[in-house]
């Protein structure tokens, strides 16, 4: 290295201001527990936290301003790549957001397969949470056994969609293709394998004690800080905030369906741990009960080839597997959006992590992390 | 739910300066810069309305002049407003932060900030947030350009 820069890095470390005793390390971007790149610039006092920065911006593709030059049917593939975990429900999201500006009916059996395929990615994505959360804490086991199961999800996913992750299945007016032939059989085998299992994934880690003591009374979010970080999803819920957007703002026919919102006042990294568990068995629970009853018919509206909303402003909200995503449009009656805004849950979920960690251990740092399931490439876009 | 035809009522004489519509899904308040914190703050601390989420906060470049749009969620009617605040000067603009009002607010503010290079007075720490810290220009205005950029 320049030995100028050395010096100027050098004098920098010197002349920054911090109290004695404290000192800022880095975590990240390369830190395992940050499940991608998120970098926190933390302030410690011995192992005390004192203040947390999030630098944000390491996976920042400029998805808000592609769109503004992308159609309407070519926008909703870029959306897979935010939240990678959730893809089917992003790009639901912006299906039912165009479907909305043109005042589209959609059949019902295209309003059943993405729901059912929504819930199958949220099952996934909870799954790879609950192994990845053993995997931060220390065990190393669990991921086995999540991965067990997520494995066939993925399968049915490729046999339908033609792709494990990127699914692009949903389009405006429907689903691209219909469902495969060996849809209906795989997933009830997966259903009857989840119900099987479903001891493994209580037991495993949650009736663990040293999952317990590293995650009871850890990270506890208040309910108004909750609402005022604009918080959603099961991190909100954990805290006692009602925030379903399937049941307060129900689209595609989730009133028509009968589940629970599952509710936890704890507002603790066990709480959130919990509220995921039980939404699992709500997903399940949905799915069982349109796996046998999808309707028959098209599963595509008749579209034009080339899109047009008219002027004015759209908003759709959607549950996906993290919280509220929500796609703002404003379109000037053009083929593309005047200006495309997404809402993305991890975004506001990562502003609350300073306020939640401050005061506590760096080792616990870890743990809210892996129970606030962050995917950055969400929060940057 | 209150229907946007009742609030608009409830509404249009409590709030003189601000124009409204009607024709979206929800109702929208249009008002000026100056008066944001105001008409903010009014919806938020009327105990009868009680706007307590701000769950999008964002900006849009309409060329002659710029709008910071506020969407509002009173959790406990389940009812949704709009809040458009229309800045005049593109090339100085400024508006008052409501950070102080919602916590969330602090890192949404600063990614308006970095993209279109609206300045939210008596924000605590209005810096860049995901782009690098020497980046001229404002990428989500409509009058940006970039060498690298290539229309296809």
């Amino acid at each position: 290295m320049n030995y100028s820069i050395m010096e100027a890095i050098t004098e920098k470390i010197i002349t920054t201001d911090l109290p004695e005793g404290q000192f800022e390390i880095n975590m990240g971007p390369q830190h395992p527990s940050t499940h991608g790149v998120l970098h926190l610039k933390i302030r410690l006092e011995g192992e005390k936290i004192i203040h947390i920065e999030p630098v944000l911006g390491y996976i920042h593709r400029s998805i808000e301003k592609m769109c503004e030059k992308l159609s309407y049917r070519q926008f909703i593939l870029i959306t897979s790549r935010m939240d990678y975990l959730s893809a089917h429900i992003n790009n639901t999201a912006c299906a039912l957001v165009v479907e909305k500006g043109l005042g589209l009916e959609i059949p019902e059996r295209a309003k059943a397969i993405r729901i059912l395929m929504a819930e199958l990615t949220r099952l996934a994505s909870h799954q790879l949470w609950w192994g990845c959360t053993g995997l931060d804490l220390g065990a190393v086991s669990p991921f086995f056994f999540a991965f067990r199961e997520r494995e066939e999800i993925i399968t049915i996913m490729e046999e339908t969609c033609g792709a494990r992750l990127t699914q692009n299945y949903s389009v405006p007016g429907g689903v691209m293709y219909d469902l495969h032939p060996t849809f209906v059989g795989s997933v009830k085998k997966i259903i009857q394998q989840m119900k099987n299992n479903f001891h493994e994934y209580e037991e495993l880690l949650g009736g663990n004690i040293i999952f317990q003591e590293r995650t009871k009374g850890v990270g506890y979010l208040s309910k108004a800080d909750a609402i005022s970080f604009g918080c959603s999803g099961p991190m909100a819920r954990a805290s006692g905030v009602s925030c379903d957007v399937r049941k307060w703002f129900p689209y595609d026919g989730y009133e028509k369906l009968a589940f629970e919102e599952i509710l936890d006042e704890g507002g603790d990294c066990w709480a959130r741990y919990n509220v995921r568990l039980k939404e699992m068995k709500q997903s399940i629970a949905i799915i069982e009960q349109l796996i046998d009853n999808i309707p028959e018919g098209d599963f595509q509206a008749k579209t034009k080839n080339v899109l047009k909303l008219p002027k004015g402003e759209f908003y759709q909200r959607v549950e996906t597997a993290r919280g509220e995503l929500g796609v703002y449009i404003v379109s000037e009656g053009g083929t593309s959006p005047y200006r495309c805004k997404f809402r993305s849950p991890n975004f506001s979920n990562l502003s609350a992590i300073p306020e939640m960690a401050k005061g506590g251990k760096i080792g616990d740092l870890v743990a809210i992390m892996a129970t606030v399931d962050l995917v950055i490439p969400d929060i940057d876009r | 739910m209150i229907e946007k035809e009742i609030l608009l009522e409830r509404l249009k004489e409590t709030l003189p300066g601000c124009s409204f519509d009607i024709s979206g899904e929800w109702l929208n308040i249009m008002v000026n810069a100056s008066e944001i914190k105001s008409v903010i703050n009014y919806l938020r601390y009327t105990p009868t309305l009680d706007f307590d989420g701000l769950f999008c906060l964002t900006a849009v470049d309409m060329k002659d002049h710029l709008l910071v749009v506020y969407h509002l969620l009173s959790r406990d009617s389940h009812t949704n407003v709009v809040v458009k605040a229309k800045i005049e000067d593109t090339v100085n603009p400024c508006i008052e932060t409501v950070s102080d009002i919602w916590k969330g607010a602090n890192l949404l503010e600063r990614e308006v900030f970095e993209m279109f290079g609206i300045n939210f007075n008596l924000h605590p720490n209005l810096k860049k947030l995901l782009l690098e810290e020497n980046w001229t220009g404002f990428p989500l205005r409509k009058n940006y350009v970039d060498d690298n950029m290539i229309e296809l």
